[in-house]
């Protein structure tokens, strides 16, 4: 709008019309942040609010109810102690050296398994449609019903150590689900299970995204199938790697249902991750503080992991 | 937008709040006994209070468990928006009521005579500076054996008296071919029966100083060590399947006769008793050997909020029905504990239910009833869970020998103070 209009607007009869059409095209541009303003508030207060609140918290020496007291920070130096206690493992040593090797198989399992199930898929095999929703369905189940079967599946009393047994493979033994320095495994294996074929489901679309010319022509200059997925397919596939990691970093990093479910934390607890050890302080333990704290380190490790990650990978973009 | 939000929650907050206020003729009950024979023990108290007019009002729990239903009293206590009361566990009652929010039940308790009555370990965690705020629904104890009594005669054992007469009995059973020791490999049911291990070991002045009041010398003397090396020997005699059963499921293999012993509180009857069996003739209960006389007990509460005075009817109403001798047998007879006064007529009870009734009143007068440090009635939450890490690192190997044990066990229970 030109000021000309504007120091004209009072003398003009058009104008009568204005305000009305005004009204209009600001509503117009008002709508969205009206429809948007009730979760945008609703995340200030519930996610960053409550971020902010849990830093406060962690700085108390909240037991049972939060405290507003700051006391310093001897929650931090306990969990900073406890970092260094191997032998034997405290139990928030158990629960970050867990979530390494967790997250880190989790991740790289699901990515490897997802992106081979996916090209396998992507030949134009037959029966496609039927076995794409055998594979993505275990998505569909919540953590804990993947937990409690995959609990009684592994159970040597129970599962497949006992049939086998049935079935006269008696020196068969597999009692990973009993065994303390094996247990995060079994997590492993029941987490891949029920996350690989999302991640397939996301990189078949992506692989039916690619431009079929890119490969034609890569096939022309005598690229092997090898080299075509190595060099070629895969490179284009990044997006699609970003996203699958951002989905599985953060399920790796919440998955608390998932090892209480499947071992109930593990012989002498062997099994948990931080998030258990956030939960069992704040609510078993009233020891909030703790908890608290946990919860902060939780947030600074996926950060620290997460928006480098992020960064570099959206800035190489085209623009 | 953000105060409009703010003044919109406080609204519908206030309505919930008058809609509560209004109902002053009923009792809201937080619990989580809502399966099978616990319900049906609960109905007698619900049906006593519609006797007398008040209507028995449910709090609605997700989730089912005690871990959830404290997260919910936790939400409501912070919210302002009391239950007339919530069943509770020990220390969880001293802490509400530290922090104010506990009613005052001492008049009816004065009428009632619950001071006399309810022995005084108990009202550690039913009195809190003086005044009653909690009323004690049973007496659970944890230093029990549960025996599959077929099994018991075809290996011909009888009973332990001694923690040497119990190995001896656990070889005579597994030489048999029978597992010997039923246990579930969770961090509570070894830290349970570790209790009864200390108790046997030490006596029960040991396991006063060292398990209630959590001192030094005591927690790494000799004999904690010894204790640690006795539950050692006990590990040795499980399955190798155990790590992570629950309980129920260790019951079930004394039940089925496919183990001989489970050492666990007496819940355990409830077990027995839904799979029709009957104490002398197809299970026995004896106290955990070298430990008769003395009991480890833990306790259920029905803790009492600070309701508005007009709703205060209605909780001593409840308070009163749930000390009654007559809810406290009927209850506690389906439940498999002891009535949580000792004055109540044992006529209606089991045999085991008849020892312990006698066992808690002997205790009670001899000064050998104790709380359980497992369960969370020997000390507060953060100690008693630190014991309990200790204690299954221990079984599970994460801690390898008795004296290492011993100091990580200091070190925890320090930590935790």
């Amino acid at each position: 709008m030109s000021t000309v209009a504007e120091t004209t607007a009072k003398l003009t009869p058009e104008h009568d019309a204005r305000p009305s059409a005004s009204v209009r095209t600001r509503l117009q541009d008002l709508l969205p942040k009206i429809v948007l303003a009730p979760s945008f508030a609703a995340t200030i207060v519930f996610v960053y609010g409550f971020i902010l609140w849990t830093i406060y918290l962690s700085f108390t020496n909240s037991k049972t109810f939060p405290s507003y007291d700051i006391t310093g920070a001897r929650a931090y130096q306990r969990l900073w102690r406890w970092t260094f206690e191997s032998d034997p493992p405290s139990s928030w040593y158990t629960s970050i050296t867990n979530m390494g090797i967790f997250g880190f198989l989790y991740i790289l399992i699901c990515l490897a398994l997802g992106l081979f199930l996916a090209i396998l898929l992507d030949q134009k095999i037959r029966g496609e449609g039927v076995l794409r929703p055998v594979y993505l369905y275990p998505m569909a189940l919540s953590f804990i019903v993947t937990g409690v079967a995959w609990k009684w599946f592994l159970d040597p009393g129970l599962g497949l150590e006992q049939t086998l047994h049935q079935w006269g493979w008696t020196s068969f033994h597999f009692d990973w689900i009993k065994n303390k320095d094996f247990v995060i495994y079994t997590v492993v294996i029941a987490g891949v299970w029920q996350a690989s074929g999302f991640i397939m489901a996301m990189f078949l679309a992506g692989l039916r995204g690619i431009d079929g010319e890119i490969m034609k022509a890569a096939q022309i200059d005598g690229a092997t199938t090898f080299q075509l997925y190595r060099r070629i397919v895969i490179p284009l596939l990044r997006p699609v790697f970003l996203s699958a990691f951002i989905v599985l970093a953060h399920l790796a990093i919440k998955s608390y249902d998932l090892v209480v479910a499947l071992t109930s934390g593990g012989p002498g607890g062997s099994a948990w991750l931080p998030s258990n050890f956030m939960y069992e302080f704040t609510f078993k333990r009233n020891e909030m503080a703790v908890g608290s704290a946990s919860a902060v380190i939780m947030l600074m490790t996926l950060t620290a992991i997460i928006v480098p990650y992020l960064y570099s990978e959206l800035r190489e973009k085209p623009r | 937008m953000l105060r409009k939000l703010l003044i919109g929650t406080a609204l519908a907050t206030s309505f919930a709040f008058s809609a509560h206020a209004a109902d002053v003729k009923e009792v809201q009950m937080l619990h989580w006994w809502t399966s099978g024979g616990e319900a049906a023990a609960l109905n007698v108290l619900k049906q006593d209070l519609a006797k007398e007019g008040y209507a028995w009002k449910d709090v609605p729990v997700a989730g089912g468990g005690g871990d959830a239903a404290m997260t919910a009293l936790k939400a409501m206590v912070a919210a302002g928006n009391y239950p007339t009361a919530s069943q509770m566990l020990g220390y969880t009652v001293l802490d509400y009521a530290a922090a104010g929010v506990m009613g005052d039940l001492t008049e009816t308790a004065k009428k009632e005579g619950w001071d006399k009555s309810v022995p005084a370990a108990l009202q550690k965690f039913s009195v809190y500076d003086g005044k009653w705020v909690a009323a004690p629904v049973n007496v659970h104890s944890v230093n029990w054996l549960w025996i599959n009594k077929a099994v018991m005669d075809k290996i011909g054992g009888t009973e332990p008296k001694t923690f040497d007469d119990f190995i001896a009995l656990l070889d005579k059973a597994k030489a048999a071919g029978v597992i010997p020791l039923a246990l579930g490999g969770q961090n509570w049911q070894e830290a349970t029966m570790f209790d009864s291990v200390v108790l046997s070991t030490g006596g029960p002045e040991f396991y006063k100083k060292a398990m209630n009041d959590l001192d030094e010398e005591s927690l790494k003397s000799d004999t904690m060590k010894k204790s640690f090396d006795n539950l050692a020997k006990l590990v040795t005699y499980v399955d190798p399947n155990f790590s992570g059963r629950d309980w129920n499921l260790a019951t079930a293999m004394v039940i089925k006769g496919d183990a001989l012993v489970q050492v666990m509180g007496d819940w355990a009857k409830g077990e027995f008793h839904a799979a029709k069996k009957e104490p002398g003739t197809d299970f026995l209960c004896y106290r955990f050997p070298g430990t008769d006389g003395s009991v480890i007990y833990n306790s259920d509460m029905f803790g009492m909020f600070n309701v508005p005075d007009d709703r205060k009817a209605a909780q001593v109403a409840l308070a009163t029905a749930t000390l009654s001798k007559s809810f406290q047998s009927a209850f506690n007879v389906v439940k498999g504990s002891v009535p949580a006064r000792t004055d109540v007529p044992d006529t209606d009870f089991d045999a085991c239910g008849k020892k312990g009734i006698a066992d808690l009143k002997k205790a009670n007068e001899g000064g050998t009833l104790f709380g359980s440090l497992a369960q969370g009635y020997g000390a507060p939450p953060a100690v008693a869970n630190a014991y309990k890490d200790v204690i299954s690192k221990f079984v599970h190997g994460q801690i390898k020998t008795s004296d290492e044990a011993v100091t990580e066990l200091v070190k925890a229970i320090d930590d935790a103070k």
